[in-house]
């Protein structure tokens, strides 16, 4: 019983809608809590979750996704993308799962290692859309793809 | 379900490893499970114990992490400082609790 593992987990977030955030720090949380190493790289859009202005801002987008009950022309009318977000951030709230910046300081606090993808800093950099300054400060450094390579040696790697 | 000496006690187990009857769980239980996964108790590790049979008896499932964290006031790092690489089934299995079933 609890023999000592050394399994170790990268997980590459890509997408920065709030249903897209979750499955990747639930399962670093829970690999976390089994004992895994945990690694986290964030890119492209994904880099919205540690995006301190955006991380708490996060939307979840009704539109053109066929698994929403209601169609893509009453999605798509103004403020649908507000209740649909509100509602599931309702729904993630009384299954007692915190909201994204106090998740990113579990993971951290458990062990987690997060990295945010220089390639992408760089270009939101130049398109104006976020400074180095507004990476949340528990994201461990701003790494290239190569040294990801290096850090998910003998990993599993998961990309959301 | 197998049951083993623990104590001085023969103590049930169910198929996941976990103690098959919470009241059979005592201190000496609790000293005894926490020594066979290399844990020494201390004071700090007896409050998240305690906190969790008491959320037991009142809730019928061992509490996830993040419950101990929001309502047991234990700071995650600390748990995983006091259980290492696994709290929340490490403390289920000192404090005689099933496998939790939580996914935080």
């Amino acid at each position: 019983m609890f023999e000592d593992k050394e399994r170790k987990l990268c997980i590459i977030c890509s997408k920065g809608t709030l249903d897209m955030a979750y499955p990747g720090l639930i399962l670093a949380n829970a690999a976390l809590m089994e004992g895994i190493d945990v690694t986290l790289f964030f890119t492209f859009w994904g880099l919205d979750i540690i995006n301190k202005k955006k991380m708490n801002h996060l939307k979840f987008v009704p539109i053109g996704n066929p698994s929403m009950p209601i169609p893509n022309s009453v999605g798509g009318l103004p403020g649908m993308t507000n209740v649909a977000t509100a509602v599931m951030k309702r729904e993630i709230a009384k299954l007692d799962f915190p909201g994204v910046q106090e998740f990113l300081d579990m993971i951290a606090d458990a062990g987690g290692m997060l990295y945010a993808c220089k390639m992408s800093v760089d270009m939101f950099h130049d398109m104006h859309m976020m400074n180095t300054e507004d990476i949340y400060e528990r994201v461990e450094g701003v790494v290239g793809a190569t040294d990801f390579m290096e850090m998910s040696e003998d990993a599993q790697i998961i990309f959301i | 379900m197998s049951t083993k000496e623990i104590a001085g006690k023969a103590i049930e187990f169910d198929a996941d490893g976990y103690m098959a009857d919470y009241k059979q769980w005592d201190q000496q239980v609790a000293e005894a499970l926490a020594s066979d996964i290399g844990i020494t108790l201390t004071d700090a590790h007896w409050k998240v114990i305690n906190f969790c049979r008491t959320d037991y008896e009142a809730q019928g499932d061992a509490p996830t992490l993040r419950r101990i964290t929001t309502v047991g006031g234990v700071p995650t790092k600390d748990l995983y400082q006091l259980f290492p690489k696994g709290p929340a089934k490490k403390v289920a299995y000192v404090a005689g609790l099933k496998k939790p079933s939580g996914c935080i």
